[in-house]
């Protein structure tokens, strides 16, 4: 069957099998940020956004995403590579592999939530696992960036008092 | 494996239950469980177009769409209104968020599962769950139904004054729930009543309902030995998340301390 999305803003057609998996679908469309990690559905290595809303496309059955709004790292990739410089900078990545999916619902946790608390980031992101770097690097790549982002925005705001 | 050769988006509940007729048809919920199973299918029923997506209140009842997400459940203003924090809770350590997004409430309930925290939770309230063909039926009578080929539309909670509680315990974060139990409270036909269920015994949830008055300076001792009775009348069951004894025991806890909570707050 053939079915038309829009992936990373851009209109895409496929022709899939009834029983392909979303994950598929997309590496085969190009987009190999988006990885398996797991066969228990638990990893969260495989986070994509349908509607905006973080899922993991190692269960959507891709038929049912036609006429929906995918975006996967790719799309986000300026915001990403800012947040990943953050990670780097906190050696929080060994072996990366965990990455692409952790970012995805980073990302999507801010746009969820206003400046959340510790206990939320950590509810937030549990479906994330990470089996080598560990996850107080994580963490702290996290507050900086948003300490990061709150100091940009009132510098922004200072220089829009001021023009 | 799991093997799909056709896929319908159902336009009607109609059309859904007359293709679900078929031995080898399956209605899809969030696809979560069902992806991990082995099965030929040659048609699956999407119903993500029928409505089903929304958590309707009204002057007597809290209706939810089969196809409403477990995160949709978390963040219900009218259920956390009616039974505070209790629903939220009940579903916010399964897996992450990405996959209560997407794990759907009709399935977790047609599902039946032993190991279920949402079972758990809403059997001990006041609901109905509303089949295609089959009517609305009582949730602890669906619970013991053999699956079957109906539909299941909405799960209905009538509305009452009642304190809910909801614990469970697992032995890593996201992990399936060793023991999970709920304790709802309040006058029924002019008589305080209390209603326990426990889950993942690991059988799946039952409910028992008591009589009890319970004044509201009960003594630890007392308090303790309720709780030990009410324990008492489940039966558990050993895997390899725990023994039987040490779920009873898990059990016991839980439901005294629901209990302590829900007295110290007041009815
Ligand atoms: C890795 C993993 C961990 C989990 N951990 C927990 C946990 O800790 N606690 C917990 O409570 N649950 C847990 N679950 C279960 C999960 O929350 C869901 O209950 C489960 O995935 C079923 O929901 P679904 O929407 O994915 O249904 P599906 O997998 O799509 O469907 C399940 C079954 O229900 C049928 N069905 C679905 N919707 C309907 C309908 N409207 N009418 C009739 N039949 C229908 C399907 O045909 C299928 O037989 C876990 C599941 C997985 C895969
Ligand atoms: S690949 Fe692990 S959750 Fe999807
Ligand atoms: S850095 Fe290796 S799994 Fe996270």
């Amino acid at each position: 069957m053939e079915i038309q999305f829009i992936l990373n803003q851009k209109q895409v057609t496929a022709e899939i099998g009834a029983d392909a998996v979303l994950l598929n679908v997309l590496r085969d469309l190009g987009c190999k940020s988006v990885k398996c990690g797991c066969e228990t559905t638990n990893c969260g290595l495989c986070t994509v956004w349908i509607d905006g809303k973080s899922r993991l496309s190692c269960s959507v059955l891709a038929a049912s995403i036609a006429g929906h709004e995918v975006t996967t790292l790719e799309g986000v990739a300026e915001e990403a590579e800012e947040f990943g410089s953050f990670l780097a900078g906190e050696g929080a990545e060994q072996c990366g592999f965990c990455s692409p999916g952790f970012i995805m619902n980073v990302l999507a946790m801010f746009r969820e939530l206003d400046s959340p608390g510790i206990d939320e980031i950590k509810e937030y992101l549990a479906g994330n696992l990470c089996r080598c770097t560990g996850y107080m690097g994580q963490l702290r790549a996290i507050q900086k960036y948003m300490q990061a982002k709150k100091t940009q925005k009132m510098a922004q705001r200072r220089g829009e008092a001021t023009a | 494996m799991l093997t799909i050769s056709n896929y319908v988006k159902a336009k009607t509940p109609e059309e859904a239950y007359e293709l679900n007729q078929a031995r080898s048809s399956r209605v899809m919920g969030g696809m979560m469980w069902m992806r991990l199973g082995n099965a030929r299918v040659k048609t699956v029923i999407d119903l993500s177009e029928l409505g089903l997506d929304q958590i309707e209140e009204s002057d007597n009842v809290i209706k939810i769409g089969a196809m409403c997400t477990l995160r949709q459940l978390e963040e219900c203003e009218a259920l956390k209104e009616m039974y505070g924090d209790g629903i939220a809770e009940s579903v916010r350590h399964i897996v992450g968020v990405q996959f209560r997004n997407q794990a759907t409430v009709g399935g977790s309930i047609y599902g039946r599962f032993g190991f279920s925290d949402v079972l758990t939770a809403f059997l001990a309230l006041d609901t109905f769950v509303e089949l295609y063909d089959g009517g609305t039926i009582r949730l602890s009578e669906f619970v013991n139904r053999k699956p079957d080929k109906d539909i299941l539309l909405s799960l209905i909670v009538r509305k009452s004054k009642r304190k809910f509680r909801y614990e469970s315990i697992r032995q890593t974060k996201t992990d399936f729930p060793v023991i999970a139990c709920s304790v709802v409270t309040g006058m029924v036909h002019g008589k305080e009543t209390w209603y326990f269920c426990v889950g993942a015994r690991p059988m799946k949830a039952a409910l028992l309902e008591k009589q009890w008055e319970i004044p509201k300076d009960v003594s630890e001792e007392m308090l303790a030995e309720y709780a030990r009775q009410a324990a008492s009348e489940f039966t558990y069951g050993t895997n390899m998340r725990g023994s039987a004894e040490y779920r009873r025991h898990l059990a016991e806890v839980l439901i005294r301390r629901e209990m302590s909570s829900i007295l110290a707050e007041g009815r």
